[in-house]
């Protein structure tokens, strides 16, 4: 088990992880998911040691990182960014050199050694000189060194970077083999990655955890959801009330503005209403003058998340809080920056009259009144 | 930490580095020993030992560049990180396994003095005094290298700073010669070494407020010394460059006389620096 505790790492003024926590439970696949930059290979070089926190601590199997280092270490397999291979060796000698500094011996050593061989499918290569592998191969061999010794947790930084999509999916496969008995942790910018092999995904980005949950949570709540922003030209009650006749609508929001009203719809289930929101307006000789479909995928989750976090970096103007949330909240948060943006918009083309006269409770099931942008504090900014 | 040893080892051999500093030094080895004993007709192989320290000039560069350096560059240093090894033990191994280089060839210079024996009265004592001499300064010599190549990641810059270094221990006791002796000089000296102190903080720790606080304390005890016991700071830059003189330590053996302080200093330095070492590396996972 790993635990991080409040990590920070600055290079001079600027912060490269920013007040990290998080806890790796045993038997688990852990992706590591951010673009570029996020701090994830340097979250997993303190995590492994390679490099020193400025503040905060790291536990593995209650072994603090800095305080124990060789106890903590030896539960570690860690794959950095770029292989650490000693290029004038044959990932024969090469592994057998890691397995004895990992104090493997005798027949531990070579049936240690055969076994990770066969794993990453180096055999052909085993007595070649690292240096005339190809990239795939020495990526292999990178992800050999750090299964070797069976140690309980796998930290494994981009495993698949550089390789062919056939090898791409051995690899995955073996990940997915490695998590039936080890702790893995994984990191990969790339989502798809991520979301084919781990069971958990920390999303990271500008230094920050900016979601973590369980892919199991993030898809669920991914599945039949959609959003659907439209303007109609009409009052704001008449498109309220037509909107609380659809069915289907979780949610719903409606902005006056000078010509036309904007409404965006929360829309539940896998259907797609657009025809049924159609009719449903033009039997109300409600003109729809726009109208545009989303769908919220996890990309979509993954970029709006990293991206807002990329804004506040450069903004740096709000206090630091906790910004860890669960996979529930990014949803609302998606809806909450289409609110802002929309709200945003509509006031920048024309200010919204103080006399608009605020919507009688329908029957729709839940309604916003969203005219009044200054209260609003977006967790979240547009794109 | 014997894996890291012989995979040090194993480096070495493989490639060029180990086989050309054993030929390098042997050759210079066998030359000053024909001129000097064959040719010469001295018995004394520490003669000829006195000659050839030179070569470490040149030789240990070549041998300590890539120990550190190297595993930066091509980042392994990660996998000695990360390997459940000290650090200690990582620097302790790649540490021995130079010296073992180095101890090859100068087990060979062992035979030296008895093939000297076959042909008239040798001083094997202080033949083999001077040979351990010898290796002691190439083991703090190679301490000294290896140091400078964990402070960078160029092999290039490596070799180049530890020549110029090297060279400065072997030129210093005539570089001290030249210096005034004078109390003044001295405290000049010091106060110019003192803010090269600063810098060298300055560098390595990137507080200014820090830099400028180690300088300033350092100035205001060498002016207080300086102006209560002045007789302190007459000679001693000079002495105090003196005593970085590494080869010159080595001359007492060859003159025959075994110097316990210059054992002693060898070993200082060398673990010194191999300390040194490990810090440098400790340092890198804190920058």
């Amino acid at each position: 088990m790993i635990e991080v505790k409040h990590l920070v790492k600055r290079y001079g003024d600027f912060e490269a992880v920013r007040d990290v926590s998080f806890t790796v439970e045993k038997g688990r696949i852990y992706g590591f998911l951010g673009p570029n930059g996020a701090g994830k290979s340097t979250t997993m070089n303190i995590i492994t040691g390679c490099l020193a926190a400025t503040e905060g601590e790291v536990t593995i199997n209650g072994f603090d990182i800095y305080e124990d280092p060789v106890e903590a270490k030896s539960c570690i397999g860690y794959l950095p960014e770029i292989p650490p291979l000693y290029t004038d060796m044959t990932p024969d000698e090469y592994l057998h050199f890691v397995g004895k500094a990992k104090g493997l011996k005798g027949k531990a050593l070579e049936d240690g050694v055969d076994k990770v061989i066969a794993k990453t499918s180096l055999t052909p290569m085993r007595s070649r000189l690292i240096k005339n592998l190809s990239k795939g191969y020495k990526q292999r061999v990178g992800i050999a060194q750090a299964i070797l010794g069976d140690p309980e947790i796998i930290i494994l930084d981009e495993p698949t970077v550089g390789l062919d999509p056939l090898q791409i999916i051995e690899i995955r496969d073996l990940i997915r083999e490695l998590g039936q008995n080890h702790t893995v942790i994984l990191s990969s910018h790339i989502l798809t990655e991520i979301s084919a092999v781990c069971d958990y995904v920390i999303i990271i980005a500008g230094g920050k955890i900016v979601a973590s949950d369980t892919i199991e949570n993030l898809t669920k709540l991914n599945e039949g959801k959609s959003y659907i922003d439209m303007d109609v030209r009409g009052s704001a009650e008449a498109v309220e009330a037509a909107a609380g006749a659809l069915e289907g609508v979780a949610k719903l929001e409606v902005t006056p503005g000078e010509d036309k009203t904007h409404l965006r719809l929360e829309v539940e289930g896998k259907d797609d209403i657009r025809d049924h929101v159609f009719f449903t307006f033009a039997d109300r000789r409600l003109p729809i003058i726009a109208m545009q479909y989303e769908e919220v995928t996890l990309e979509k989750v993954f970029l709006a998340l990293t991206e807002s976090q990329k804004r506040d970096r450069q903004e740096e103007s709000e206090t630091p809080e906790d910004t860890r949330i669960r996979a529930e909240d990014i949803f609302g948060q998606i809806g909450q920056r289409r609110e802002e943006e929309t709200a945003a918009d509509n006031s920048a083309e024309a200010p919204v009259p103080e006399d608009v006269p605020a919507p009688a409770a329908g029957s729709v099931p839940e309604t916003k009144q969203n005219d009044n942008t200054d209260d609003y504090k977006p967790l979240f900014g547009g794109n | 930490m014997s894996a890291i040893y012989k995979r040090e080892l194993h480096s070495y051999f493989c490639g060029m580095t180990g086989p050309i500093f054993m030929a390098f030094l042997l050759l210079m080895t066998g030359i000053y020993m024909t001129v000097y004993n064959l040719t010469g007709g001295y018995p004394n192989f520490e003669v000829a030992l006195s000659g050839v320290s030179f070569v470490f000039l040149i030789a240990v560069p070549v041998l300590t560049m890539r120990s550190m350096a190297e595993e930066k560059h091509a980042r392994t240093d990660q996998l000695l990180y990360a390997l459940p090894v000290s650090l200690t033990s990582v620097v302790m191994a790649k540490y021995l396994a130079m010296v073992t280089v180095l101890g090859i060839p100068v087990g060979v210079m062992c035979f030296y003095p008895l093939i000297l024996g076959q042909y008239g009265k040798v001083g094997f004592a202080s033949a083999y005094g001077s040979i351990l001499a010898f290796f002691l300064l190439g083991c703090a010599l190679i301490a000294i290298g290896m140091f400078i190549s964990s402070l960078t990641e160029s092999q290039v810059i490596a070799a180049v700073v530890s020549v110029g270094v090297l060279l400065l221990t072997y030129l210093m006791s005539g570089l001290a010669g030249l210096l005034p002796e004078t109390a003044g000089a001295s405290y000049a000296g010091f106060l110019v070494a003192a803010i090269l102190v600063g810098l060298i903080v300055q560098v390595m720790v990137k507080n200014s407020t820090v830099s400028m606080g180690v300088t300033a304390v350092l100035v205001v005890i060498l002016s207080a010394l300086y102006f209560f016991k002045q007789d302190l700071f007459a000679g001693a830059l000079p002495d105090l460059l003196e005593s970085l003189a590494l080869f010159d330590r080595m001359y007492s053996f060859t003159n025959g006389i075994f110097d316990l302080t210059a054992v002693v200093y060898y070993l200082t330095v060398a673990a010194l620096f191999v300390y040194l070492t490990v810090q440098s590396m400790d340092k890198k996972r804190w920058s």
